[in-house]
């Protein structure tokens, strides 16, 4: 798919697609492409800054959201802020989402949290990476909020019936994520260590127990 | 109470299990992703609120058939336009070019 006849040129049309992506063929996908090729001719930005962003998306992972956890969990002050004004908080660790609000909502053995966006699927990716597909499903989005108890149950959280669950559903303005609960026996663990045990399902809410093993016996924590 | 909900807010309807894959981004998607956070962050629009407009201005059919990013791409689009950051006309235009760019190079 990619071709070299106008090599001459400086608009490298071969590099608009990598080799081993489809071309996409849909009116709307094209809608997209050609708004991109308008505002990188009339230099709103450029390919350079185009990279960049993309690199930068496709580095951030759950990773970032677990070692806000890792931290909360070895640092009471630090989980206090991070309760207090997930905002602020996460600028210490060198994360950023304003302008939108970033809120952290903590589970305990009363409550269990869990984050959809009804609207869309608004998600705090700087700190999670990718949404997973079935995040922005409409399937996701409109049940979760009517039978939260029976989703879960089909991400495999079974929740006895004196546990709360809170759905919070996010905004353009509003991004949430969830303090898992720190598994027993970890206590003394280093927050590397600890980092390792948080899974992404579980910042979102479809995971409620976090396993205190250092090898996740399901593979690696961040697919 | 009769639900007219418009096609996005769908909090709350039935609907079948929640299908669990997860896809890899398409490169294209990707550029798209980088087209409305460059738009945002060069000031082309406000703020996601502005995004949020175009995606409720979908038509219901869209909505329903449309991925995700060529959702984004059509509610960038719509916004850029009625923003008057792009014409319509040139929009248009540049579609025929990567339609045929395609058709050639397939």
């Amino acid at each position: 798919m990619s071709h070299d006849h106008d090599h001459n040129h400086d608009h490298d049309h071969d590099r608009t697609f990598q080799p081993d992506h489809p071309e996409p063929t849909s009116e709307a996908a094209r809608v997209g492409l050609a708004l991109r090729e308008l505002l990188l001719e009339a230099g709103h930005y450029t390919r350079a800054e185009e990279a960049a962003m993309i690199s930068r998306m496709q580095g951030a992972s759950p990773d970032n959201g677990a070692r806000l956890v890792a931290r909360a969990w070895t640092d009471p002050a630090f989980k206090a802020r991070l309760l207090d004004n997930g905002s602020d908080a996460i600028t210490e660790l060198g994360f950023d989402l304003r302008p939108a609000e970033f809120t952290v909502m903590e589970n305990d053995d009363q409550e269990h949290n869990v984050i959809v966006c009804t609207l869309c699927s608004c998600y705090p990716r700087a700190l999670l990476g990718m949404s997973p597909s079935w995040y922005k499903s409409r399937s996701y989005r409109s049940r979760l909020v009517r039978e939260p108890r029976t989703v879960l149950a089909e991400f495999g959280v079974e929740l006895s019936d004196d546990v709360h669950v809170r759905v919070h559903d996010s905004t353009a303005e509003l991004r949430y994520m969830v303090l898992p609960q720190q598994p027993a026996g970890t206590e003394d663990w280093s927050e590397d260590r600890l980092r390792a045990l948080v899974t992404r399902d579980s910042l979102i809410g479809t995971q409620r127990t976090l396993t205190a093993t250092d090898t996740d016996a399901d593979g690696a924590p961040f697919p | 109470m009769s639900q007219t909900n418009d096609p996005h807010d769908v909090g709350g309807l039935e609907a079948g299990p929640v299908e669990r894959g997860e896809h890899d981004t398409a490169w294209w998607e990707w550029q798209v992703d980088a087209m409305v956070r460059l738009a945002l962050g060069k000031g082309l629009i406000s703020d996601f609120a502005e995004l949020r407009d175009g995606i409720e201005h979908l038509t219901p059919a869209d909505y329903e058939d449309l991925s995700y990013y060529e959702r984004w791409a059509k509610s960038l689009a719509y916004t850029l336009v009625d923003k008057g950051v792009v014409t319509r006309d040139a929009l248009e235009q540049k579609m025929r070019e990567i339609a045929e760019r395609q058709a050639q190079s397939s």
